[in-house]
């Protein structure tokens, strides 16, 4: 077992095409960290330099967004799902 | 009010519904729907909106028609390469429904003309290609109390997120500040698929003709993604932020028009 990551659109061409991958790690930090090693230039299309989540970034750990619990530092356990969402700002012109 | 003989023949097949019926058209044909962008969203979603009947149609679009855009702007033909994007889209809606009414706005959405534009239409649908129109339309609506159907699209992936003011997550309460400049890849410089636009324009007609039309579940709260690499379909669960800037619980009508002043100066 491990934990499932959903990735956007987007980042699939960092992770050979794969819309979900799977992940260690005891919080949301730790496992963006293996998600980096796993699939190198992942992470700073979804943190900036400081290792901050980007603000038009959010991930969800079982569909609920971490910002509203403990951030990057929610824990997560074998079995979750996490997803990634970004703002996507095309439309018209 | 009742409707026409022609209008029982042209809406016949929608009339059928029993979660719309008459009583559905009835509403649509009272209300109104104003559409930020004549794009790739824009041009799919008022162009079922139209069909269906919506009475009164704002266009709202300040380009002009470019050869680049017929790939998924299907509202534009070859011809009007060069001619406003509103006159053309307007000249094609009409045609198709020469019933309501269509007007075109050509100008941008600017601080100084959110709320005069939005203040007239029941309802306002975004379909805009950059972040400070999304948070100007997002804000005003707020500010408005009208439901605002938000969709967006860019290479094979889209989203769409309706927001009933107050009620429902607004933008800012799922993506609380807006990217600076280029911090967002475009469709300019990224690209996007005539029909993953098509999608998401489709998807946010629907919203637009549940909410007038008075049936269904409004896709509030939930924010439903597009992956067109696997044709998949996903919702997150979102919620209203009671600490956001313009709907959380202790915002003042005058603290939104701030904001919407501020975002004069993106
Ligand atoms: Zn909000």
């Amino acid at each position: 077992m491990a934990i499932t990551v959903r990735i956007p659109t987007p980042l699939q061409r960092l992770t050979n095409g794969q819309g979900e991958v799977q992940c260690d790690g005891k919080t949301v930090a730790e496992l963006l960290g293996d998600l980096e090693r796993r699939h190198p230039g992942v992470k700073e299309r979804i943190c900036d330099e400081t290792g901050k989540l980007r603000r038009f970034v959010n991930v969800f750990v079982n569909e609920e967004d971490i910002r509203f619990m403990q951030g990057d530092q929610t824990a997560i356990k074998d079995g979750d799902e996490v997803s990634i969402i970004p703002a996507i700002a095309g439309g018209a012109s | 009010m009742g409707l026409s003989q022609d209008q029982v023949r042209r809406y016949g097949r929608q009339l059928l519904l029993p979660e719309f019926g008459v009583r559905g058209q009835e509403r649509l044909l009272r209300a109104s729907a104003l559409l930020i962008g004549m794009g790739g969203l824009g041009s799919p979603a008022a162009l079922y909106l139209a069909a269906a009947g919506v009475g009164r149609l704002g266009l709202l679009d300040s380009e002009p028609v470019e050869a680049g855009n017929l790939h998924r702007q299907v509202l534009h033909d070859t011809q009007a390469i060069g001619r406003s994007k509103v006159d053309s889209a307007q000249a094609r809606l009409r045609a198709l429904n020469p019933a309501i009414e269509v007007v075109a706005l050509r100008e941008r959405l600017e601080a100084s003309n959110a709320l005069r534009v939005l203040e007239s239409y029941d309802l306002v649908l975004d379909g805009s290609d950059n972040m400070p129109t999304r948070y100007l339309a997002n804000d005003a609506c707020v500010l408005l109390g009208k439901p605002l159907v938000h969709g967006a699209a860019i290479r094979l992936q889209g989203q769409v997120l309706t927001i009933l003011p107050r009620r429902s997550a607004c933008l800012r309460c799922v993506f609380p500040e807006p990217p600076q400049a280029g911090e967002l890849p475009s469709c300019q410089a990224e690209g996007v698929l005539g029909s993953v636009t098509g999608l998401i324009g489709a998807l946010m007609a629907h919203e637009a003709l549940k909410l007038l039309g008075g049936f269904g579940t409004p896709l509030a709260d939930r924010l439903l993604t597009f992956d067109g690499i696997a044709s998949g379909w996903r919702e997150v669960p979102v919620r209203r932020d009671p600490q956001c800037a313009v709907c959380g619980d202790h915002v003042q009508t005058s603290d939104i028009r701030r904001i919407v002043h501020a975002a004069a100066a993106v």
